[in-house]
């Protein structure tokens, strides 16, 4: 008996062991790019743009570009996927198609980033000969995203109890009223946490913007979406691999603004998905 | 005038619903459009086992083994790290830690999750590639080692997430049993519950693996993107992905080089699907 008992305090011990072992390098990664990085940050290195080959000056033209690119990938994906979600969450059957949809969804989830970038490059920049533009980025970052946005929209669709649908339909409304005034409303919480969710995403990935929109150095704003933009993570990677003898804050800067900004918008959506179970009434 | 509004939107949801299907339909058919043209000059086979890649030199040789190899040593390197710590962190995450605990890690692991891999390739650059060059005395840290460091850090959150529901949706009659036959929690978790959650567990293996071969900024930052079959994992190595990264601004729109790098897309586009594919049947075995 005593045993079993101590084996199973060892095994314990391990797994908390484990647990650390991820938990505290995290931590680390945090708390390091913060130190090195806030001594960076100042009005005139979130203002200006990059000077002396981007070894002095600032990042806004970075912090711009990388706004553009995820609005003009909500905007494209937010549509297509909440529609999408609406259609597996309350018209599919539980057929074929249905199953080839999830397994698409998967898939289209797990494609490697830079496929996305070769993808974009080919149909986009090359095919339909938008050249690397905002464009061109934007919706190949949207495809990236649609199937963030599409399974938290479904689960948040799903989640609604099929008593409100029932009593909605009794009343003589119709399946969309129900959708568009009962089901809908109801999922807005969860919902807005798969778009955040996305917009994080898109905010981060750097492989799918490499050949569609990076600008390797541009030090003005873009002018309109046919133009190119440089982008923060794209940014962050030029001044740590291409260009010599950039002063180390100037890097834990940038990757400091990045950090924060795609951390900012997970922490708001772990928060309001939080809020939203524990108000949940049903 | 309703009747026709209503029509239309169901129209638009049902075309939105087939809007996955439609996109990977169209990434596999751009990636074959542009990659295909490269078996004009070499053949699949030699494509695929060319001991050499110099795509610019004339003639160009396009065999992609070597970056297939570094491809695989980063990535078993990465599952060796990554598998025991994240399923045994899976289970500390649902089985023993307490709830106000549990929730604290689960928000750490999305978050780490969600710090962008150049962020990550960023402070491997910074610290872990030194490290590793003083402590095994390399030329240079910039290593095999050191990328499969990196990329089980970026494999660890998927793992720990779906083996963490895995043994979450074990029914509590399987546990309340081992109980009853005066099991230690322990001899219940390992088993009972283990056991019983394997499929949801492998599945989370392989979708953490599939992150972990798909990932190109990080890898490429830290690997050193030497194209040579590597003879152990302290040497630099170039994966697949990297190459694709490194090499297509510089490729010339038509080129076979350009072709190539498309190829290499097409390789890691079936290798995803795979993956996906059967970590898909696995996750829905028992259902």
């Amino acid at each position: 008996m005593r045993n079993t008992q101590r084996s199973q305090k060892i095994a314990f011990f391990l797994l908390f062991l484990a647990t650390l072992l991820i938990v505290v390098p995290v931590g680390l990664i945090v708390v390091i790019i913060i130190q090195k990085g806030l001594p960076a940050i100042n009005w005139q290195f979130l203002s200006d743009i990059p000077r002396q080959g981007m070894r002095a000056g600032g990042i806004f033209p970075a912090i711009i570009g990388t706004f553009y690119l995820v609005f003009g990938a909500i905007v494209f994906a937010l549509p297509i996927g909440l529609l999408a979600a609406i259609y597996l969450s309350e018209y599919a059957k539980d057929n074929l198609l249905n199953r080839i949809i999830k397994l698409a969804i998967v898939n289209l989830a797990g494609v490697p980033s830079v496929v996305y970038g070769l993808f974009g490059l080919a149909l986009f920049v090359v095919f339909l000969k938008f050249g690397a533009s905002i464009l061109s980025g934007s919706l190949t970052l949207g495809i990236m995203i649609l199937p963030i946005i599409i399974t938290t929209s479904r689960e948040a669709l799903e989640s609604v109890p099929q008593s409100f649908r029932e009593v909605s339909l009794s009343l003589g409304a119709s399946k969309w009223q129900t959708i568009r005034h009962i089901v809908l409303p109801n999922a807005i919480p969860g919902i807005l946490t798969g778009t955040i969710l996305g917009l994080g995403r898109a905010a981060g990935e750097t492989a799918p913007i490499l050949f569609t929109v990076a600008a390797f150095y541009l030090p003005r704003l873009p002018k309109s979406i046919f133009d190119q933009a440089m982008a923060l993570p794209y940014h962050l990677y030029v001044i740590s691999t291409q260009v010599p003898n950039v002063d180390e804050k100037v890097r834990y800067g940038t990757a400091l603004v990045l950090l924060f900004l795609v951390l900012f918008m997970n922490l708001v959506a772990i928060i309001i998905r939080y809020n939203f179970r524990k108000k949940k009434k049903w | 005038m309703r009747k026709l509004k209503e029509f239309i939107i169901e129209k638009l949801i049902f075309i939105s619903g087939l809007a996955s299907i439609f996109f990977v339909v169209l990434i596999f058919l751009f990636l074959t459009k542009e990659g295909l043209a490269v078996f004009k000059y070499a053949s699949p086979v030699d494509f695929l086992t060319g001991k050499s890649w110099y795509p610019i030199s004339e003639p160009a040789q396009l065999g992609i083994l070597p970056l297939i190899f570094g491809s695989l040593m980063v990535t078993l390197g990465a599952a060796i790290i990554s598998i025991p710590i994240g399923v045994a962190c899976a289970v500390y995450i649902a089985e023993i830690a307490p709830l106000r605990i549990k929730e604290v890690l689960k928000a750490g692991i999305e978050l780490l999750a969600a710090i962008p891999s150049v962020v990550l390739g960023f402070i491997g650059m910074v610290t872990l590639v030194p490290w590793v060059k003083t402590v095994f005395h390399l030329p240079t840290g910039l290593t095999a080692l050191s990328g499969s460091i990196i990329l089980a850090f970026m494999a660890m959150p998927t793992i720990v997430s779906i083996a963490e529901d895995a043994l979450y949706s074990v029914p509590k009659s399987y546990k309340e049993g081992a109980f009853a036959l005066g099991a230690t929690h322990w001899q219940t978790i390992y088993r009972v519950l283990l056991p019983a959650a394997s499929s949801g567990i492998v599945a989370a293996v392989m979708l953490g693996i599939g992150r972990v071969i798909g990932e190109t900024m990080a890898v490429m930052m830290i690997t050193g993107n030497a194209a040579v079959i590597p003879q152990n994992i302290l040497v630099p190595v170039r994966t697949l992905t990297a190459t694709i990264a490194a090499e297509m601004g510089e490729a010339v729109v038509g080129s076979e080089h350009y072709f190539a790098l498309f190829a290499i897309g097409i390789v890691l586009f079936i290798i995803s699907f795979i993956i996906n594919v059967s970590a898909d049947l696995f996750l829905h075995k028992r259902h």
